[in-house]
């Protein structure tokens, strides 16, 4: 039980570190909400066009704008979550230190994480979305049940999130510079998890390929359980089993790396 | 007349510098530019995946969204390449080092505008000119002399109208060095709403990029007219012409509000 008390002490403390810059989190709501506002019109132009393109509604298509901006930073969607300094502390070689903590190095980082994402869902995701619903037509559901089961679809999302953006961050061990691939990262990101476009707006093939892929849990499956348009269990399914894969690929990987690591004293 | 001068050498000499040593790891240079690249020409796939399912956005063809596009990315792609570096301004501010930047016998607005000079950022210069290469192929434009003469004219008053942003973003995080994320919804915000047209958005925020931060004339104004098309909000057709005033304006507006900005800091003594 004492390990759980360390892993929710660091937690809390991600959330907090990211608490003290509210200077920053309000541009960042307020930049969100100018990004959510041009999209939410080319989305309307683009429906307005084709209604019920891709199986959603004006008022699907709108919500979902506003779900990308509120999850782009809870879920590091193009980057920018705690492996920026986690590739940071490779790089220097602080991470010498963080192995010989008394805690295991993946639990740690994700703990960090989760914090943070806590924070930037409730600091800077909700003002977004709630201004998106008072001033555009949105489908919002009217069951608590689907909004319980979108909040464990998007929690799972941050696995899966984490899971990517760790592994990324391991590279550095190999690459000692993480700029071209956090910016490679970054591309698949933002177009493989629908922030781009909704992926069921995508035509044939790609379609079908980006839909399988881990990045769609972070986005187009919380928003279509939001939504009403996937099956909550069978989402929960596709977003555990990648969130799984990808951290024991994870270990993997760090079981590797952290063997190359050899400390010079001074 | 003396300053400007002055500035411009001061600028050419920081930015030749940050070249060399940029090129010193070409592999990186080439890798980032890349990167540059890529990222930036997501915009355009997004579009591309749109007209893959509809023929028309708010009644404008792919081959003229494409010219809004690439009129919108190249200037934008300039004024990030020439001083984009300056939304780094608020980061200067908190850990002390503009003050460095004061002592110095030079214009603080070059230094801060050639600092850290990044090439890579041709990758979105050059990613804007194919689409726009590809639009001037597929449009259909009764060219004349004048409207040929007014292509280079809307890039480079597209291109001071988006500098005239980054200055006044600069100038205010002096005020707020946390917040300089708010640049960025005028930034990268301003040149994502000019890749569309204009009929797709509320009247009334056109009417705020026209009449408030005047972007309609980096693209939409002038594009309107070179296709034949009706001008925003209903302008006469002359206003097509009037970017290079807007551009001289904005410039001389952001650098007053640099000069006030410059005067009110205050370092933070670290």
């Amino acid at each position: 039980m004492g390990s759980a008390r360390l892993y929710a002490a660091v937690a809390a403390g991600g959330l907090k570190r990211y608490a003290t810059y509210r200077a920053a989190t309000a541009a960042g709501v307020f930049t969100n909400t100018v990004f959510g506002l041009i999209l939410v019109y080319t989305y309307l132009a683009l429906w307005d066009e084709r209604p019920h393109l891709g199986g959603y509604d004006q008022a699907q298509a709108v919500t979902y704008v506003w779900l990308g901006q509120a999850l782009l930073a809870a879920l590091a969607i193009g980057g920018g979550g705690v492996e920026n300094e986690l590739m940071e502390r490779i790089r220097t070689g602080d991470i010498a230190t963080d192995l010989y903590r008394p805690a295991d190095l993946q639990l740690w980082w994700l703990a960090a994480d989760v914090g943070r994402a806590l924070f930037q869902l409730l600091g800077r995701g909700v003002i977004p979305f709630v201004f998106g619903a008072l001033v555009f037509p949105v489908a919002l559901p009217g069951s608590w049940v689907t909004w319980a089961a979108f909040l464990v679809s998007v929690a799972l999302g941050m696995a899966v999130g984490f899971g990517i953006r760790y592994l990324v961050a391991l590279l550095t061990f190999w690459l000692m510079d993480g700029t071209g691939v956090t910016h490679m990262a970054m591309l698949v990101g933002f177009f493989c998890s629908g922030m781009v476009l909704p992926l069921n707006v995508f035509p044939g093939a790609l379609g079908e390929v980006v839909r399988m892929l881990p990045w769609s849990a972070l986005l187009q499956k919380p928003a279509d359980v939001l939504l009403g348009e996937a099956d909550p269990w069978s989402t929960f399914a596709f977003q555990g089993a990648w969130a799984v894969v990808l951290l024991v690929a994870g270990r993997l990987v760090q079981s590797v790396a952290t063997r190359r690591v050899v400390v010079q004293g001074g | 007349m003396g300053g400007v001068v002055d500035g411009l050498r001061t600028y050419r000499m920081i930015a030749a510098m940050w070249m060399r040593s940029t090129m010193a790891y070409r592999t990186s240079f080439v890798m980032t530019t890349f990167a540059n690249f890529a990222v930036t020409a997501l915009d355009f796939v997004a579009i591309l995946l749109m007209f893959s399912r509809v023929d028309e956005l708010g009644g404008w063809p792919l081959s003229e969204v494409a010219f809004l596009y690439g009129l919108s990315c190249v200037s934008f792609g300039l004024a990030d390449l020439a001083i984009g570096s300056m939304e780094r301004l608020g980061q200067r501010v908190r850990d002390g080092t503009l003050d460095t930047l004061l002592v110095r016998p030079a214009p603080v607005l070059a230094q801060v505008a050639a600092d850290r000079f990044g090439l890579r950022r041709l990758g979105r210069v050059t990613q804007g000119a194919l689409v726009l290469g590809y639009a001037l192929l597929s449009v259909d434009i009764g060219w004349t002399p004048v409207k040929v003469a007014l292509m280079p004219v809307i890039l480079l008053s597209g291109a001071g109208i988006f500098c005239a942003v980054f200055v006044a973003g600069a100038a205010f995080q002096f005020v707020a060095q946390d917040a300089s994320e708010v640049q960025n919804a005028f930034t990268y915000g301003g040149t994502t709403l000019l890749q569309y047209p204009p009929t797709v958005f509320g009247q009334e925020l056109v009417r705020g990029v026209t009449f408030v931060l005047p972007l309609a004339f980096v693209n939409w104004v002038p594009a309107a007219y070179l296709l034949g098309r009706p001008l925003p909000l209903g302008m006469p057709r002359w206003t097509a012409f009037v970017s290079p005033l807007v551009a001289v304006a904005c410039c001389a507006l952001a650098g007053l509000a640099w000069r006030v900005g410059l005067r009110s800091y205050r370092s933070t003594g670290s």
